[in-house]
């Protein structure tokens, strides 16, 4: 008797939560399996054809997607090293106990706030109008000029605006990090004269190993997976050049009506995200030092 | 002489700061200006600050019509989040054993599926739902809600089973000796000790909710149902000439973010650093 109450109430606790999960996550997930094998133009009335692997053997000779794979990769390295040395630059600065210090933190972090999808329409005029005038006035018109409309820079403009918006999100790790540094460690290198650049290298970033971990995580998974950003600063363009791992998917799904060749790329895309985000943290959690 | 190094520090912090945050100045000037102001200098304060692009932008983007959308759906996403997720985590760390286990790790696993891995099927099993037995998941804010739910239980869950393990399991067996439901102990005793987490789950789950663009994308048709993001991306596709109608748009969307970041500033600010760290 005790024990089916107990296994009642445990029901009553988890099941109205697992029902909805399954629904949006699970079902979909197998059912997106199951399509991937499928050639289908997403109208219920026509026929769904079995091909076999055939989508995803096609997908290794589609050159606008292994384009658009390229391009993830090289975005998402550059932006992960900008975002993290921006970010823990702000993260050094805004903890080296200045009575501004709470002021600019706040002010820093304020992007990360603002969603993906306005920030693109907002640096759109940035770069259109701004970047121009930066150029007439100060003459140096070859590095101040609309990058959007340039396919290599445009690429670099979407790394330049993700960086605004993800830096203050990873100077707030930073700072978490910076803080359970203990005081004593700091200090007794600086006593057995460390220079500051050596007292940052080999005290403060061995320490802060846990909190890179994190942000190398939370910004490769994010930088990987980009669509708001992409969608409103560039739209893929100019020619595709700035069309990303999960706008390709998109595009190919809803743009081009090719169901299971799409579905079949969205499989491989959940592969790489796993494989790159595991191998990172499997990576760095060796290298964490412990205390 | 040191004195002032140290106030030019304190200076040059805020400037960065400022400089940082230019973007946010140059639409919100430029949303007072007529186009030939707008293209003579950007940069500039407005000669007047008319409230003219305002009104049509609010016009146009059916922007309260928007932002009650955007409070419906993110509001009551959040409210059943956190209701749900913190009752699942807790029995799970609370009954062990080896079903826990699984729910749990299914949770964590799950966490790494992208969402366009997920989003055609998802939209093809909402519609048959829709159509087949007759529960409105389609084109519904009630079907977004359901679907952010889905979304987000994962972390959600992980952070509160993280909180709940360090949680002392006496005080519970106390009142269950006592005769008090399950039910009892969780609201009465155990719901109220999870606040410091409650408000990180809430923090995060709002901002990812409230500027999602994607999944509100491929769920909401009709218009009258748009929330913030939507109608910010469909006023783009038909004025993204008119800049200075554009900019006051974009400075509407941004007000609501700014009034919610000063009321929980310093909430905010911890909870992401509690969210990222665990």
């Amino acid at each position: 008797m005790a024990s089916k109450n107990k296994k009642m109430w445990y029901a009553l606790f988890t099941v109205p939560l697992l029902l909805i999960f399954i629904t949006v996550v699970i079902i979909p997930f197998l059912i997106g399996i199951y399509y991937a094998f499928f050639e289908w133009d997403g109208i219920a009335a026509n026929p769904k054809v079995f091909v076999g692997i055939e989508n995803f053997t096609s997908l290794l000779q589609d050159e606008r997607f292994l384009e658009s794979a390229w391009i993830t990769v090289l975005f998402t390295v550059l932006s992960v090293i900008a975002i993290n040395i921006v970010g823990l630059a702000f993260a050094l600065l805004v903890t080296s106990k200045l009575r501004t210090s709470n002021l600019a933190r706040t002010m820093l972090f304020m992007p990360y706030l603002i969603g993906g999808l306005i920030l693109g329409y907002i640096w759109q005029f940035v770069f259109l109008d701004v970047f121009s005038l930066f150029g007439e006035v100060t003459g140096l018109d070859q590095v101040f000029f609309n990058w959007l409309i340039d396919p290599q820079f445009a690429m670099y403009g979407l790394v330049f605006v993700f960086t605004w918006q993800m830096a203050g999100y990873v100077m707030i790790i930073y700072i978490a990090g910076l803080q359970g540094i203990p005081n004593e460690v700091v200090e007794a290198s600086k006593i057995d004269g460390a220079s500051p650049w050596q007292r940052f290298f080999r005290v403060t970033l061995p320490l802060l190993m846990p909190a890179l971990t994190i942000s190398l995580f939370l910004t490769l998974s994010s930088a990987f997976k980009i669509y708001d950003v992409n969608l409103s600063l560039t739209g893929g363009g100019p020619a595709n050049s700035t069309e990303m791992f999960a706008m390709n998917i998109y595009n190919e799904i809803f743009g081009s009506g090719n169901y299971g060749l799409g579905q079949a790329k969205a499989i491989v895309f959940f592969f790489l995200v796993a494989a790159i985000t595991l191998t990172q943290v499997y990576i760095t959690k060796k290298r964490e030092v412990e205390m | 002489m040191r004195k002032l190094f140290g106030y030019s520090k304190e200076i040059l912090l805020v400037l960065l700061a400022i400089v940082f945050l230019s973007p946010i100045y140059i639409i919100f000037v430029n949303s007072f200006k007529d186009r030939q102001e707008l293209y003579d200098n950007a940069l500039s304060l407005p000669s007047s600050f008319s409230l003219q692009y305002y009104m049509e932008a609010m016009e146009k983007m059916n922007f309260l019509s928007a932002i009650a959308n955007s409070l419906y759906v993110t509001i009551l996403s959040v409210i059943i989040i956190v209701v749900l997720s913190s009752m699942t985590a807790w029995m799970l760390v609370r009954t062990g054993g080896k079903w826990s286990t699984i729910i749990f790790m299914t949770f964590i696993a799950t966490m790494l599926i992208p969402f366009q891995t997920l989003m055609m099927p998802l939209m093809q099993f909402m519609s048959s739902i829709t159509s087949n037995l007759n529960i409105p998941m389609y084109n519904t804010r009630e079907g977004l809600i359901f679907m952010n739910v889905g979304f987000h239980a994962s972390l959600s869950v992980f952070l509160y089973h993280g909180f709940i393990k360090s949680i002392p399991i006496t005080l519970e067996e106390a009142a269950t000796i006592d005769g008090a439901s399950k039910f009892g102990v969780f609201w009465r005793i155990i719901f109220p000790m999870l606040k410091p987490i409650t408000a990180t789950v809430m923090i995060l789950n709002v901002i990812s909710i409230w500027n999602d663009f994607l999944l509100p994308s491929l769920t909401l048709i009709d218009v009258d149902l748009r929330t913030i993001p939507l109608s910010t991306f469909y006023f783009f596709g038909e004025f993204s000439i008119q800049w200075n109608l554009a900019m006051a748009g974009l400075t509407l969307t941004i007000i609501p973010v700014i009034i919610f970041y000063a009321l929980a500033q310093k909430h905010i600010i911890k909870g992401i650093g509690e969210g990222a760290v665990k």
